[in-house]
């Protein structure tokens, strides 16, 4: 029977053999006829019946039930027999528990053969069966493999450890394998070296505290003799442990280089990346005036250049690095701009990367062969990519100002080909050089308003608005235009509508005796007829003003505005520090830091690029800006980063108290299209409501004013301060994030799940959101706004949904708030009501934030300070807490809370008890000085808060029980 | 590290899947399977997919998606490049790499793809060692194995895995010693209207099959190795050598190696073997348009340029077409609207013209768009970038092989604007 049927077979397919007959049973009986077969005597029939099983088993077949029968197939000195039944085994152990004990005699019967090959597949195979029982079996052997005398048997055992750790964390622990694995890292042999340093890698990734590769000068020298003899994957696993060392000095650094530099000449681009992050982290230590640095430079091109001619997918991941090596050290491939140029027949994604890279290395010396390729890609067909070029040219216009009057002629020949999306984008850039050139190029807006009808995008409209009221003085029938638009207001998105109501204000205040009518209308109309609260305040708001005082309303709505800086998206600095130290891994591919997002890797250490031993701090701040644009990054003072789509030019000056003469935090730069209206302005009526903040201003000189100013500045050096507070207590913590709780659930929000947790990361405050779709239809156009808060907190930017979040899907957003929106007293003090509107509706909850991430960064007082203010502050003021079942010593619960800006001052010992002595500066410029009593073996710890606004008290002990218990 | 493999076929069916840890659901696939209605085409599917709790990386390949799930902070070059390795081993066991040939071989590809992996680490991707472990199937074999009940794998000990040299088995023997080099170039270039150069370098390749017995060692030198901006080397190159002498040292892997691969992206290296003088023009009213394309020899160093091939893609409205072409053959898919013109070898004495006629759909406004000619073509015995072997030198044994060096450039991603 089995033989007809394997002959039909065969005549079917040919002379040829193939594995496709074991899918040709398809009668009822399957399972049955597989049973008896695999009872058979004959041995060969036994196998052939494994292998259907197994056949069976690819495609995602239920075998499971042939588990006994499997099984006893087991005992045999077949190889090939003894692999499919183990393969067999892996598969099914876990759903047969039971069952599976059976195996465990031959496990280790054969962890005692004399072929190391037979107990290495024992070793391997029994730490793939995720079963506890048999993990308890395994212990031994285990032992005994990671010490066998065969390499090849303690490399398979290596791998096996981070297998049970992963089954069994505690037994491996309990077990002592932990320091086995750690002893076979100076093994004789270069691949049980990397497999060691691969399993302790990944048990590493797990506890993210322990010490696992204590890396010392000894270890990197075995980890770099292994190196070179060991496998193009093992060598993965070397480099990026490497990766994680900090040496000693600038010559262990060097001599570290030199030896891995060979390895970008390897075939492996993994390997080739890899060796790319050893050396960009180390080359962080050398001087920048040694000879070598130079030729280390000049080594670093050529293999990323290679990278770009393998095959697409590979080229994503090299172009997602490149993109954070250009930024870091534009100097490697500023002459490598050809390499950047698309090709036809790129994929996509590929096409995205490389346009990116390409404006970054813009520069005076190559603009003109980047516009012309910009405007080639312009009339490609896909419109995603089309749309992208036609935004890079006005980049590269704000970028390279030599080059603005050729991108603005050739945005012009765009717009004449009147190609509907390629004119819009058009439009949206030409209002971003606008503000970066005024009164420069204004002769082109006839052409502009030309092309009024065809704009259907909001983004577009609301562009070309702000540019019609901005120059409202120089277009004749500014008016007639606005007017126009005025008629569908209703049908206006937000933006568009925010937009025409501050251009007509503009108008009006230039033209006042035409514009009389249409301000009025358009003011009824935002007032009056609108239920959206962004517009009826500002409505009002220039009601008033216009009402009260015309004068001083031409001096803010007409002010002038700051200038846009030339690079729009670059990484924050201390991020791109952080991931130029990830290079390779995922986290460099999303440009988020990893413990933004890989799952279980919860509190991993943040890492950060050596710093160079001969005091550096200057040399350390990326260069990015000044070496390709050629202008000043210390200019800084007037210009305020621009948001791809920043409309909110509105107020955002003289939100600034006008005595206040620093640079105007970078925050309220970040505004959206002007929701900020009531910020700074009414502080100084409502901040009283919190408790004498302003009074507070005074009690400590100008320092509020200022200070804020240098709340994120991204400076390397201030970054430096930030980390060396500690006085050289170890690594500090993070910030406490609380765990993420769902705000908003799907039922009351038409299957919009919202759940969240705010955090302080590099001194700005994030609401980190994620957004279910549990609806049926697609949901898009994602938008956020608050309702006033105590403390003044605004979304600093759009909420970023790009993409359509469809049924089932989930995103992360992270959206960082600034402090200087409208203020109002809430109670409890932090809640925060927020509405989320998407294309469906709009949904509100409100939430509460940990008070601790409005703790700034430069919340550490001056002990005189602190004593004389102590004193000042009445002590009806004083509140007193116990925290109770806390079992930190002082030293870690000050180290752990100042992880969250609660800086110790002071300590002081009495009689066995500790008092520390805290100070905390809110965003808002309120100070909260803390003495913290620990006693030794007393988990009751007593904390008293002084502070001028004491509600607040409550809130920061909360805060305090938070941090130290987490 | 690796979780989980899945091979997907371009119509969304996965035909395989196959766990190194615990068993991760099919349904992960869905969120590709999303990702890919979305794309266009199949190449533009991202390489990295973000799931809520997988990251799914995956590469294009001969049809198919080699689609791996991982969970852990892992580096997704070390990822796409084993996935390439699962391509070749299959391509280098059954003779390609298709659906048909996998659910063929589908024990074996799932033997051998344990034996690639040990919970996620990469365990032996040399293909001598997987050879000795698990052999191929050979047609004799497989018919012979089913009589006599003989097995594939292999129950020797895999001697490479453990040695400092890996990629090479001990106890090689033939009777015939060769040792053949194919020097390929590629020529990635962009040319605008004009016929001018906007981008141009060339990606080179060393290709190796050496049959010799026993462990020799081989030192092979070039007349003008600086012309070589990087080079990647197989592992058994000596880098030091290279470094420190310019020459290529190495004791090979039996059989079929990529030995280098090379870059070469000085602008003026690089020479343009042909030129192509086009126009495709659409008529401002009307719903006509008219293609002229010739294709001449420029600089081939006195060789023949063969197998050129022209392919344009037309823009979409395009109705019909109807040409004529002075030399070679045209074919043009309306689906697809890809026009592929077969030319040939080119004669520099009478140039291949291919002109004629282009409609639109009724009522289409003129295209927006330019199509891209895209050219294929070889040249037999030249390595456009100049490169030469000079000589091949054995040491270790003491036979005296057969020795060869065979040259050819072909057009890789070699794009003429219009």
């Amino acid at each position: 029977m089995e033989w007809a049927n394997q002959l039909c077979e065969n005549r079917q397919f040919g002379s040829k053999m193939t594995d496709s007959k074991y899918f040709t049973t398809t009668k009822k009986g399957e399972i049955f006829e597989l049973k008896a077969e695999l009872n058979s005597d004959k041995k060969e029939k036994k196998k052939e019946a494994v292998k259907k099983v197994i056949a069976s088993m690819t495609v995602g077949k239920d075998v499971s039930a042939l588990f006994p029968d499997v099984v006893n197939c087991m005992q045999t000195d077949n190889l090939e027999l003894k692999k499919l039944v183990y393969l067999y085994l892996m598969n099914y152990a876990k759903s047969q528990p039971d069952m599976a004990i059976m195996a465990v005699n031959t496990f280790v019967k054969d962890c005692e053969d004399p072929n190391p090959l037979i107990r290495a597949l024992a070793v391997r195979t029994m730490g793939c069966i995720r079963v506890d029982k048999i993990t308890e079996y395994l212990c031994e052997p285990l032992r005994k493999c990671l010490k066998d005398e065969d390499p090849y048997v303690r490399k398979t055992a290596a791998v096996c450890v981070a297998k049970l750790h992963d089954i069994n964390a505690q037994l491996v622990e309990d077990q002592g394998f932990l320091d086995t694995l750690k002893d076979l890292i100076s093994d004789s042999n270069p691949m049980v070296v990397a497999n060691a340093v691969a399993a302790l890698s990944e048990i590493a990734e797990s506890h993210p505290n322990s010490n696992l590769l204590d890396l010392n000068p000894q270890s990197i020298n075995k980890l770099l003799t292994a190196l070179n003899e060991c496998t193009e994957w093992g060598q993965i696993f070397i480099l990026d442990c490497l990766a994680n060392y900090t040496p000693r000095d600038d010559r262990e650094s060097q001599s570290i280089c030199e030896r891995v530099t060979p390895r970008l000449s390897h075939a492996n681009s993994a390997v080739v990346l890899s060796a790319v992050k050893v050396l960009m982290k180390f080359m962080e230590m050398l001087p920048k005036d040694l000879d070598y640095y130079g030729t280390l430079l000049k080594k670093l091109a050529p293999p990323l250049v290679t990278l770009l001619s393998a095959e697409p997918e590979l080229q994503y991941v090299a172009l997602r690095n490149i993109n954070l090596i250009v930024q870091k050290r534009p100097e490697i491939l500023k002459h490598e701009m050809k390499v950047f140029f698309v090709k036809y027949n790129d994929p996509i994604y590929v096409k995205l990367e490389k346009l990116d890279i390409m404006i970054r290395l813009a520069s005076q010396a190559n603009i003109a062969q980047v516009l012309a390729e910009l405007k080639e890609y312009a009339t490609e067909v896909d419109v995603d990519f089309v749309r992208k070029a036609v935004r890079a040219i006005g980049r590269c216009a704000i970028k390279v100002e030599q080059s603005a009057e050729r991108c603005v002629s050739t945005l012009l020949d765009l717009i004449q080909t009147k190609v509907n999306y390629v004119v819009q984008e058009a439009i949206v850039v030409i209002k971003d050089i606008f503000r970066k050139y005024p009164n420069k190029y204004e002769s082109v807006i006839a052409t502009l308003c030309e092309n009024l009808d065809s704009l259907d995008e909001p983004e577009a409209r609301a562009a070309m608005i702000w540019i019609v009221g901005e120059y409202a003085e120089r277009i004749d029938n500014a008016d007639e235009l606005l007017e126009s638009f005025l008629e569908g207001f209703h049908d206006e998105s937000t933006q568009v509508q925010l937009q025409l109501l501050t251009a007509i204000v503009k108008l009006f205040l230039k033209k006042p005796t035409e514009t009389q009518e249409l301000v009025q209308q358009v003011l009824s109309l935002a007032t009056q007829d609108s239920d959206n609260p962004d517009l009826r305040d500002r409505g009002y708001i220039y009601w008033r003003l216009l009402s009260t005082d015309p004068v001083a309303a031409k001096e803010v709505v007409l002010a002038e505005k700051p200038l846009i800086s030339e690079e729009t998206d670059l990484i924050e600095p201390t991020l791109l520090e952080e991931l130029i130290c990830h290079i390779g891994t995922l986290a460099s591919v999303y440009h988020k830091p990893p413990s933004a997002f890989v799952e279980g890797s919860r509190g991993v250490m943040h890492k950060r690029l050596p710093a160079r031993t001969e005091s550096g701090e200057g040399t350390e701040c990326p260069d990015v800006g000044n070496a390709a644009g050629g202008s000043a990054p210390e200019a800084a003072p007037s210009i305020i980063p621009s948001q791809g789509d920043l409309l909110g030019d509105l107020l955002n000056l003289d939100l600034a108290p006008p005595t206040t003469t620093g640079p105007t935090p970078s925050t309220s730069g970040m505004q959206m299209g002007g929701m900020d209206l009531l910020g700074g302005g009414l502080d100084s009526l409502l901040g009283g409501d919190i408790g004498g903040s302003p009074a507070m201003g005074a009690g400590f000189g100008a320092a509020p004013a200022v200070m804020p100013a240098s709340l994120n500045a991204p400076v390397g050096g201030g970054l430096g301060d930030l980390f060396d507070l500690g006085g050289g207590v170890g690594m500090p913590m993070g910030a406490y994030i609380p765990p993420k709780t769902v705000w908003l659930p799907a039922m009351k929000a038409k299957g919009l799940e919202i759940s969240g947790t705010f955090a302080r990361r590099a001194g700005v405050i994030q609401m980190e959101l994620v957004l279910t779709n549990k609806a049926m239809s697609v949901m898009t156009d994602f938008a956020i706004q608050f309702n006033r808060n105590s403390f003044g907190l605004a979304p600093a930017g759009p909420l970023q949904v790009l993409t359509p979040l469809g049924p089932n899907q989930t995103i992360e957003v992270s959206l960082p708030l600034s402090t200087v929106g409208p203020v109002m007293k809430m109670d409890p003090l932090n809640n925060l009501q927020v509405a989320v509107k998407n294309n469906i509706d709009v949904f509100y909850f409100s939430c509460q934030y940990p008070i601790s991430m409005l703790f700034v960064e430069d919340g550490k007082m001056e002990r005189q300070v602190f004593l004389a203010t102590w004193k000042d502050i009445p002590n009806d003021n004083e509140s007193q807490f116990q925290i109770q079942d806390c079992h930190l010593n002082s030293e870690a619960a000050s180290n752990k809370l100042q992880g969250s800006n609660i800086f110790t001052i002071a300590k002081r010992t009495v009689e066995g008890q500790d008092m520390l002595y805290m100070s905390i500066k809110l965003s808002n410029g309120i100070w909260v000085l803390a003495e913290l009593k620990v006693q030794a073996g007393n988990p009751n710890y007593t904390i008293s808060l002084k502070c001028r606004a004491p509600e607040v008290s409550q809130c920061v002990f909360q805060c305090y029980e938070a941090v130290l218990k987490n | 590290m690796i979780n989980s493999l899945f091979l997907i076929n371009p119509s969304g069916e996965i035909f395989l899947e196959k766990h190194w840890k615990s068993v991760v659901s099919r349904s992960v696939c869905d969120y590709f399977l999303e990702a890919k209605e979305k794309a266009l085409e199949p190449e533009d599917v991202p390489p990295v997919i973000h799931t809520p709790h997988h990251y799914l990386i995956s590469i294009y390949r001969d049809k198919l998606f080699f689609l791996s799930v991982i969970q852990t902070e892992v580096p997704p070059l070390f990822v796409i490049e084993f996935l390439h390795r699962v391509a070749e081993m299959i391509q280098d066991y059954f003779g390609e790499c298709s659906e048909t040939v996998v659910k063929d071989h589908m024990v074996m590809v799932y033997e051998l793809l344990e034996e690639m992996l040990d919970n996620g680490f990469p365990l032996a991707t040399e293909s001598n060692v997987l050879k000795e472990m698990i052999r191929p199937p050979t047609i004799l074999r497989s018919v012979v194995n089913t009589l006599t009940g003989t097995s594939n794998v292999g129950d020797t000990f895999p001697t490479g895995q453990l040695s400092t040299i890996p990629w090479r088995r001990a106890g090689v023997r033939y009777t015939n010693n060769e040792a053949y080099f194919d020097v390929v170039e590629e020529i990635d270039a962009i040319l605008d209207q004009s016929g001018t150069t906007v981008f141009a370098e060339i990606q080179g390749v060393v290709e190796a099959c050496v049959k010799l017995s026993g462990m020799p060692d081989l030192t092979l030198s070039f007349m003008n190795p600086r012309l070589l901006d990087d080079v990647s080397f197989h592992p058994c190159v000596r880098y030091k050598l290279w470094e420190s002498e310019r020459v290529l040292s190495f004791i090979p892997p039996d059989g079929n190696f990529t030995l280098m691969t090379y870059h070469v992206n000085a602008q003026n290296l690089v020479a343009i073997p042909v030129y192509v003088k086009q126009s495709i023009s659409f008529f401002e009213c009307g719903s006509d348009g008219r293609l002229d394309v010739t294709v001449g020899p420029k600089q081939t160093m006195g060789k023949t340029v063969e197998g050129v091939m022209v392919t344009v893609h037309l823009p979409k409205t395009i109705l019909s077409i109807n040409l004529t072409a002075t030399q070679g053959s045209y074919t043009y898919d309306n689906g697809t609207k890809l026009l592929v013109w077969d030319i040939g070898k080119l004669n520099p004495q009478k140039l291949p013209n291919l002109r004629g006629s282009l409609s639109l759909q009724a009522g289409a406004p003129k295209p927006e768009e330019n199509p891209s000619l895209n050219i294929d073509l070889n040249i037999q015995q030249l390595a456009i970038s100049g490169l030469k072997v000079n000589r091949l030198d054995m040491f270790g044994e003491k036979y005296k092989p057969f020795k060869g060096v065979k040259y050819i450039t072909k057009a890789g991603k070699f794009q003429v604007r219009t």
